[in-house]
């Protein structure tokens, strides 16, 4: 056997100490499978996300995936926690290393005295140091040997997921449900070799071997069977719960996912959703989804966002409700297609050309992407306007657990209105907001509307005259300055005074609230806010700045000439305050903690 | 008690909107009174009738029905159509454009309704030039016209857009000439009640900029309005000759007929529209879940993530 355990200490790693004792408890692990993107590792991942939701845990997801279409280096972190998870955690507690390669990348990861278990028939070459515990496991071989050899090393990923199981206490039976769900749809074949690749990890005394057990904390909360799912499901499953029920999309990545689902589910609900030809048809077939009277949508990501500005522009103009997904990905041009970014947020608000007003959200975590489209299509149909969503690629594809929604609640049934419109009707009325007449609508008058990109006069004929195309940009504006009107003010988290407010928006949420605990719990007075509403913005933020030394706007995105990020940008712009100053940057990853903490401490001392 | 009201007949003075901004003498001003005429002779409820276009001389046509109408960008008016066409069936929808909107800057799209076969009539009106933007050259302009951005003649070999619909599956391809009023709202007619993707390509002169252009095709220019003799199915041996619309071969041939070529019905073939395929992929589904209410469906799939 080629099982061997070492501290540090070469000498102990020839005797591999069986200790008969204690199980350590966790509140906490923060658990890292380096390998290959074809290992199915997101496969495990995904299970030990499932598990943590079935056992009122905590759990956030972090992974990065080759833009390739198979192969690559690929990692799937999981934080699984009894108490709040906020981030997928800086450094893991644990790594499995598949490959020599994963080995010398992720080692570094791993924090002082942590435990990397690598497959020993792939990784040869260790680092002895700061305290880190080796365990040696032949996973290959051993997984091939017990689903009988023809297998190659497909059971891998499953036979890791034993191990992890065996490792922390986890409960085998839930877990075997969940395989048994999964692969028993691939048929008998497939199932059966999963669980044998499972048992023989489960079998594995790993335990044994380290001398270490640990068993992690369910959670308190009896009979809370969480949701665990990714950002893109949660989007998608908020489309639908906020009415749209036809929509269109061309693939790109992180976005293909969402339109995927809708193209799946939406026929149950009677609805289409177009794969188009291009960005532009995708677009213009969503704005004759909304113009016949339905809540739409369209999606993309960064490069297929400027494809659609001119009829963006367009649904401006023209006062048509429409639901637009970013999910952000790295920039400029194709740029980095599978890391994240927040640098869409300027071309969210200004992209399209003239003055083109629309409204800017952004969710702040997986469980906020289903709200976040349940109000995009509120605001949407509400206004008659665009509505674009900047989520991310992180948000896109990490894992979290959250309760299920209210919906009898939030759900919105759509009812397509044909009421006839009397004589006095008017498509772009300069008193009151567009509400459109869908075709089909009778129109008592004998009149009926053209709902037009060239500027117009209140009934949609064509206008050049100077007065009007300003009444119009005005009532454009208006009507979203109506909306800001109507938003709250995002909660303070932590201090509601003191030293420094950190600013974030987007999928920095769990990562910046966590730097916020930490900083408070060394006496620091931090407080934080989280903008979910971009353009407009809520009124009064100057009141809260007030009561802050400093206001540190954290975003992913570059500082540009001037220092400061994208929302930083525009809040200087509306406040003026030149205490506001930005932590940015763009390296494709999320922000750690520790990052985030000493990136701010750096502008404060 | 009181009879019910007899539907009111739908009339082209119902129909008429604003005054064109077309040119005196445009050949577009033929299409939209052909097009009343049409819509006169088949009485769809007023409130059906949607028409929809892009940017161009001819992209104005929305304005000038009074019906429901989309004035949209650039290129994209078959898109947007689409999305109509897919989500109301109770609707008419109509397209119109110029050959920049239709085959140039929207050339993608138009291959793909065609594919598609998406249900709506889509009218172009080809005038060989760019006539908004005041004389530059058009995707079917030919070699040698002298426009604002060829000086010297364009070089570039025109595209065929018989050939371009046929090739990229369009199931109603017709041509017609804006001089010929009949026979365009014959063809107009059978685009209409052809379930599926139909086009009509009208030669509508631009008297601007390119005029006398389509006078081989007028025979008070003296030139030549040749017909295409359809088949019959008598048996006769004169109907051996005739041209089999159904035949993608035989269109493609036509298509490649000398300028003026010939006019009438190129192709036109029932297959399924995109429209009722997805509708019965709807039912399909729907026949599985049931009546399930919108929260049922969301919950169930929420419970497969637990």
């Amino acid at each position: 056997m080629s099982v061997s355990a070492t501290s540090g200490d070469p000498e102990t790693s020839e005797s591999p100490s069986v200790s008969g004792e204690g199980i350590t408890e966790l509140q906490d692990a923060v658990i890292r499978f380096a390998g290959n993107s074809q290992d199915g590792i997101q496969t495990i991942g995904g299970f030990l996300a499932r598990l943590a939701g079935r056992s009122a845990r905590e759990v956030m997801t972090y992974m990065t995936i080759p833009s390739t279409i198979s192969g690559g280096p690929s990692i799937f972190q999981v934080h699984l926690g009894s108490g709040e998870v906020l981030s997928a955690g800086d450094e893991s507690d644990f790594l499995f290393a598949f490959y020599q390669h994963s080995y010398d990348n992720h080692i570094d990861s791993l924090k002082d005295g942590g435990i990397c278990i690598y497959d020993s028939d792939h990784v040869e070459e260790l680092k002895e140091e700061r305290g880190i515990i080796h365990v040696a496991v032949p996973m290959t071989s051993t997984a091939v040997e017990a689903i009988g050899g023809s297998a190659r090393d497909r059971g891998k990923n499953i036979f890791a997921l034993g191990l992890v199981t065996q490792l922390f206490s986890l409960n085998r039976e839930k877990l075997t449900t969940l395989i048994e769900k999964q692969f028993g749809r691939k048929g008998e074949d497939v199932l059966r070799n999963a669980m044998l690749a499972f048992d023989a990890g489960y079998a594995y005394p790993i335990g044994d071997v380290i001398g270490l057990g640990f068993d992690l904390k369910e959670g308190s909360e009896k009979g809370a069977d969480k949701i665990t799912t990714d950002g893109n499901t949660a989007m998608t499953m908020g489309l639908l719960a906020g009415g749209v029920r036809f929509g269109a999309g061309y693939p790109i990545t992180p976005w293909s996912t969402i339109m995927e689902q809708l193209r799946s589910e939406l026929p149950k609900y009677g609805g289409i959703f177009v794969q188009a030809e291009d960005e532009l048809a995708a677009v213009s077939m969503a704005l004759g989804f909304a113009y016949s009277g339905h809540t739409s949508v369209t999606g993309s990501s960064g490069p297929g966002l400027s494809l659609k500005m001119e009829a963006l522009s367009y649904a401006t103009m023209a006062e048509l409700p429409l639901v637009v997904i970013n999910v952000q990905r790295g920039g400029p041009s194709t740029g980095l297609p599978t890391s994240v970014e927040q640098s869409d947020l300027m071309q969210g608000i200004y992209g399209s050309h003239g003055d083109s007003p629309r409204v800017v959200l952004a969710p702040k975590n997986v469980e906020d992407c289903f709200y976040i489209a349940v109000e995009a299509c509120r605001i949407a149909r509400e206004y008659s306007c665009p509505v674009i969503v900047l989520t991310d690629q992180a948000l896109a594809t990490r894992i979290e657990a959250f309760s299920e929604p209210d919906l009898p609640a939030l759900v919105h049934e759509p009812v397509l209105d044909q009421d006839a419109r009397s004589e006095d009707f008017k498509p772009y009325p300069l008193d009151g907001r567009t509400k459109h007449a869908p075709p089909g609508t009778s129109m008592e008058g004998g009149t009926y509307p053209v709902v037009t990109g060239l500027e117009h006069d209140e009934w949609g004929h064509p206008s050049g005259n100077p007065e009007m195309h300003a009444k119009m940009n005005a009532k454009r504006r208006e009507k979203l300055k109506d909306l800001a009107n109507s938003l709250s003010l995002p909660d303070v988290y932590g201090d509601e005074a003191g030293e420094v407010l950190i600013v974030g928006w987007g999928s920095t949420w769990g990562p910046i609230r966590e730097s916020v605990n930490r900083m408070r719990e060394g006496g620091r007075k931090v407080g934080t806010i989280h903008l979910r509403h971009l353009n407009p913005l809520p009124n009064g933020f100057e009141s809260i700045f007030a009561n802050y030394d400093h206001v540190v706007v954290v975003e992913m995105n570059d500082e540009g000439f001037y220092g400061l990020g994208q929302l930083a940008t525009l809040l200087r712009a509306r406040y003026c305050d030149s205490k506001i100053v930005s932590v940015c940057k763009t390296d494709g990853l999320t922000y750690k903690v520790r990052e985030i903490i000493e990136r701010v401490d750096a502008i404060v001392s | 008690m009181s009879a019910p009201a007899e539907p009111k007949k739908l009339t082209k003075k119902d129909l008429t909107a604003d005054h064109p901004t077309w040119c005196p003498g445009c050949g577009d001003f033929a299409v939209l009174a052909a097009f009343f005429k049409v819509l006169e002779k088949l009485q769809f409820p007023h409130e059906k009738i949607c028409t929809i276009a892009g940017i161009g001389c001819s992209s104005r046509f929305p304005y000038f029905v009074n019906g429901h109408g989309v004035h949209f960008i650039h290129g994209r008016a078959l898109p947007l159509a689409t999305g109509v066409s897919l989500s109301r069936p109770d609707l008419h929808v109509f397209a119109f454009g110029g050959d920049g909107d239709g085959y140039s800057i929207g050339g993608n799209h138009l291959d793909h309704a065609a594919r598609k076969n998406v249900n709506l009539t889509y009218v172009v009106m080809d005038n060989f030039v760019y006539g908004l933007t005041k004389k530059q050259t058009s995707p079917t302009s030919p070699k040698g016209f002298k426009s604002k951005t060829d000086p010297t003649g364009a070089i570039d070999q025109p595209i065929n857009p018989m050939k371009k619909l046929v090739y990229g599956g369009a199931s109603f391809v017709a041509r017609t000439h804006a001089t010929q009023v009949k026979h365009m709202m014959q063809v107009f007619e059978r685009a209409i009640l052809h379930p599926g993707f139909s086009v009509v390509e009208v030669l509508s002169e631009c008297v601007v900029f390119y005029p006398g252009i389509f006078d081989d095709g007028n025979p008070r220019k003296g030139g030549e309005f040749d017909i295409i003799e359809e088949k019959v199915g008598d048996g006769s041996p004169e109907d051996e000759d005739r041209h089999d619309v159904t035949d993608g071969n035989a269109a493609y041939e036509l298509a490649s007929l000398q300028y003026p070529g010939k006019f009438g019905v190129f192709y036109q073939d029932r297959r399924p529209t995109k429209n009722e395929l997805e509708q019965e992929w709807i039912d399909a589904t729907k026949e599985k879940v049931g009546d399930a209410s919108t929260t049922d469906l969301l919950s169930a799939r929420f419970a497969s993530m637990k």
